[in-house]
């Protein structure tokens, strides 16, 4: 398993240098740069920019100089937030985008598998109707309705909780954002869980666990549920990673300090750091969630073996 | 024995202490009632950089104006008025300013604030390898232009300090506006030993160290910035808060309802289409104010028809009906616009294209005339692309016009948006034929809109505009002997530019905040400047 583990992790590395080679020269195709403004800069101004930044390199060599820096672990500056490094930026947020986003994503599992399952356990009745029509609606709502709906009731009606900003990461800033980001997944992964686990209920070890006598919520706590959770846990490979990085709407929406947003205002601002900075943080967390989902298959599907 | 004793005394000295407290309680009563005043400010977008020298925005300068302080600073009522100078000489040229600093001005960590700062920071400012955007406004001091542009080293600028607290400045020619350039952020001083121990990273807080009512002890990027109040500011007995937190606050919907729920005292904006209903449900609270700055259409005189043709350009301006657009359509009690550099400027009468005073009737009719003597009509109708940047509001505007100019001309438009960096460069190419732009004031003064359509301002003169008589009328506003005629003149260059209709004024901008009842002390002015130090909590 070490073994395989290892060896994928290598194999991801072309991968990565891809993205990054991809990524950059993208990001220079589009049109503007990151000094253009509503104020023209006067020409040795920006000819001065240009040389700080190593703009007015040619294209091959700013890659080849970008490549270099970042194999030392150097990002950059952020052309658009000057004081501040992407490396800075990124430590500075991720921990806080990676707290949030963690505990809805941990929320959205407990629930949407204990809601799943009940569905699927009493398929076609009323619960079932209930909970997946609610499920429905969890995922056609999006965000950025969603979150204005909580902060309005919960925020200026009901004054239960603050409307917006960090407070440091306390947990009365935290609840609203937090339930923001984990409607969806719970809607997404009872929807998951009841179509795997009605499948596993027909299944063949199924009828031989119950056949040895075991009591109905042994079979399904132990056995029905460890292979239902086979198609929930490669949705939440990617999911995990992508809940984590932050999310800009949420994060606008509640002024929270995560990583989520410069995805977005990077891309605008045509910071070339910035977006390659978040572009290869994300990309890492991609290609490591993936591994530990095949690594889990290996624990939860008895088909599967690495050696 | 001793033990008895000694519980005695403990005893005693309790109680000794406790009566020694009373009065300190009863003391400090008052100041409980007057709880710490920490002010909470909506400030749009996370700051790009603290560093006053490298900031563009107007975010990055609300929290400016409260770290630092120039030469001249501005009053509540956006009045230039003695900032770290005290006083200040003007010679009879109007060319050599001389500055008398404040005996006691002081950095926030206590070292003296001497004229050598400034000289150090004014060259910083123009140094080509500070690559400060806003440079360029410091070129009215000797020597500016050419530092600017690499052509000069740096210690040929036209600063000197005479003594430690005597500042000379030489300008290359009289420059009554002067005094608000200096009042501006590019003319901020920053602090010599911090900005070269820790380079980049010295607007940082635990870094920073600046010379204005407040000074920074927090940044946390995209969630908040806190100055405290700097006790070596030589006005401090005055400044009445303790601590001001800024928040960018992105989605102004969100931003309101922070407000409405108490979070916040102060606004950055208000989203427009909730401007209505914030008039009609918290009219005390509601801030709408004239605003230093012109919404327009650029036309791009190199392209045709519209480039040889005033005729065309005159009948597009005149088909708008600029009553109903900031009535019905952006419904922020903007001002329509009849001319390019706003109201709000003292000694300046604003200059109207002609057609200001004709009833919009009488200017669809003269309209229709002037297309049809242009060469265009419902079978030949013109075709024209407008661009402009993404934006809900933007295209609401270019939407209402466009149908304008069809439903009075028979104009067809083809109406095109594009990403704001793609905008500017679209832009700056000259690719547009008519393109929706804006300009903010940076100071209070006609030039910093006129200057713009010089022939040779570059990418920013957005119409290549190029009358050798707007030109020509500029150059002389400059002269030292024009100095008392010098609005009579500017007057005039705005006349001729408004004449040869290179750019289509739609309607001048207001600001609009909300505004706590519990604060004290923001005063109206058309650069929207509030400084800290002027206001207060009504304590309550």
């Amino acid at each position: 398993m070490l073994r395989y583990a290892v060896k994928r992790m290598l194999g991801a590395l072309p991968t990565l240098f891809l993205i990054i080679t991809i990524a950059f020269f993208m990001m220079r195709l589009a049109p503007g740069g990151p000094f253009d403004k509503e104020r023209n800069l006067p020409a040795q101004v920006e000819a001065n920019l240009n040389k700080a930044y190593h703009l007015d390199e040619p294209l091959p060599q700013q890659y080849l100089r970008y490549v270099g820096n970042i194999l030392q672990g150097d990002f950059g500056p952020s052309f658009q937030y000057k004081d501040f490094s992407v490396t800075e930026l990124i430590w500075g947020g991720f921990p806080v985008s990676l707290r949030l986003g963690g505990l809805a994503i941990l929320f959205a599992f407990g629930i949407g598998v204990a809601l799943g399952t009940v569905a699927a356990l009493n398929q076609n009745s009323l619960t079932d109707y209930l909970v997946m029509g609610t499920a429905m609606t969890g995922i056609t709502i999006p965000n950025f309705v969603m979150a204005p709906l909580l902060t309005l009731v919960f925020g200026l009606y009901l004054s239960w909780l603050p409307v917006g900003g960090w407070g440091g990461g306390g947990i009365a800033h935290s609840v609203l954002p937090i339930v923001a980001l984990c409607l969806p997944q719970v809607a997404a992964i009872a929807r998951l869980t009841r179509g795997s686990m009605i499948e596993v209920l027909r299944s063949n070890f199924m009828r031989t666990a119950r056949a040895k006598g075991l009591p109905e919520r042994v079979t399904i706590l132990r056995h029905g549920l460890k292979a239902a959770m086979l198609p929930v846990v490669s949705y939440l490979g990617p999911a995990v990673a992508s809940i984590i990085t932050g999310s800009v709407i949420i994060e606008q929406i509640f002024g929270i300090p995560g990583i989520g947003r410069y995805f977005v205002q990077a891309a605008l601002n045509r910071d070339y750091t910035l977006v390659m900075g978040v572009t290869i943080f994300y990309g890492v967390l991609i290609i490591l969630f993936n591994l530990l989902v095949d690594l889990l298959y290996g624990l939860l599907d008895p088909k599967v073996r690495y050696d | 024995m001793r033990k008895a004793f000694a519980r005695l005394r403990t005893t005693a000295l309790t109680t000794a202490f406790v009566l020694a407290t009373i009065p300190m309680i009863s003391i400090a009563a008052p100041g409980i009632a007057m709880a710490e005043q920490v002010l909470h400010r909506g400030n749009g977008t996370e700051p790009e950089t603290l560093d006053p020298h490298k900031s563009t925005g107007v975010t990055e300068n609300v929290i400016e104006n409260d770290l630092y302080e120039g030469l001249v600073t501005l009053s509540a009522e956006g009045k230039q008025v003695p900032g770290v100078a005290e006083s200040w000489d003007i010679s009879d040229d109007g060319t050599v300013y001389t500055f008398h600093l404040r005996q006691d001005a002081k950095w926030s960590n206590g070292d003296p604030l001497t004229a050598e700062d400034f000289v150090y920071s004014f060259r910083r400012a123009v140094d080509p390898d500070t690559a400060a955007d806003y440079a360029p406004i410091l070129i009215p001091i000797r020597n500016a232009e050419a530092i600017i542009a690499g052509e000069m080293p740096v210690d040929q600028l036209g600063v000197k300090a005479v003594d430690p607290h005597t500042f000379r400045m030489t300008l290359n020619g009289p420059t009554p506006f002067i005094l608000g350039v200096l009042s501006h952020n590019i003319s901020f001083p920053v602090h010599r030993a911090t900005v070269e121990k820790f380079g980049n990273e010295w607007t940082r807080p635990g870094n920073a160290v600046t010379n204005g009512a407040f000074m920074m002890t927090d940044w946390v990027p995209q969630s908040q910035v806190t100055v405290v109040k700097n006790p070596h500011f030589h006005d401090a007995e005055n400044v009445k808060l303790d601590k001001i937190v800024y928040y960018p606050t992105e989605d102004l919907a969100e931003e309101l309802k922070r407000f409405r729920a108490g979070e916040l005292h102060i606004t950055y904006d208000i989203p427009s289409e909730q401007i209505k209903w914030a008039e009609e449900n918290m009219a005390d609270q509601f801030h709408n104010t004239p605003y230093f700055g012109t919404y327009y259409y650029v036309v791009n005189l190199t392209r045709e028809p519209l480039g040889s043709s005033l005729k065309l350009r005159k009948a597009l301006a005149l088909a708008i009906d600029r009553e109903i657009l900031t009535d019905k359509v952006t419904q922020g009690g903007e001002l329509p616009a009849y001319s390019w550099v706003p109201p709000g400027v003292e000694g300046y009468d604003q200059q109207e294209v002609d057609f200001a005073k004709m009833s919009q009737a009488e200017r669809n009719a003269l309209a229709k005339k002037l297309y049809a003597e242009a060469g265009y009509g419902p079978d030949n109708p013109l075709e024209l692309e407008l661009l402009y940047n993404t934006n809900e509001n933007h295209r609401k505007i270019a939407i209402a016009v466009a149908s304008m100019w069809k439903q009075t001309l028979g104009a067809q438009m083809t109406l095109t948006n594009k990403e704001w960096k793609v905008y500017l460069e679209d832009r700056d190419l000259k690719k547009h034929e008519l393109a929706r732009a804006a300009w903010i004031g940076d100071y209070v003064d006609p030039l910093n809109f006129l200057e713009l359509f010089l022939s040779n301002a570059g990418e920013r003169n957005d119409a290549g505009y190029n009358n050798p008589e707007f030109d020509r009328l500029l150059a002389e506003a400059a002269k030292p002997e024009n100095v008392d005629k010098r609005m009579d003149i500017l007057e005039q260059a705005e006349a001729v530019f408004l004449a040869d209709m290179p750019l289509i004024p739609i309607y001048h901008y207001t600001t609009q905040h909300m505004i706590s009842p519990d604060v004290q002390g923001w005063e109206f002015n058309v650069l929207d400047i509030h400084p800290g130090r002027y206001i207060s909590l009504k304590s309550s």
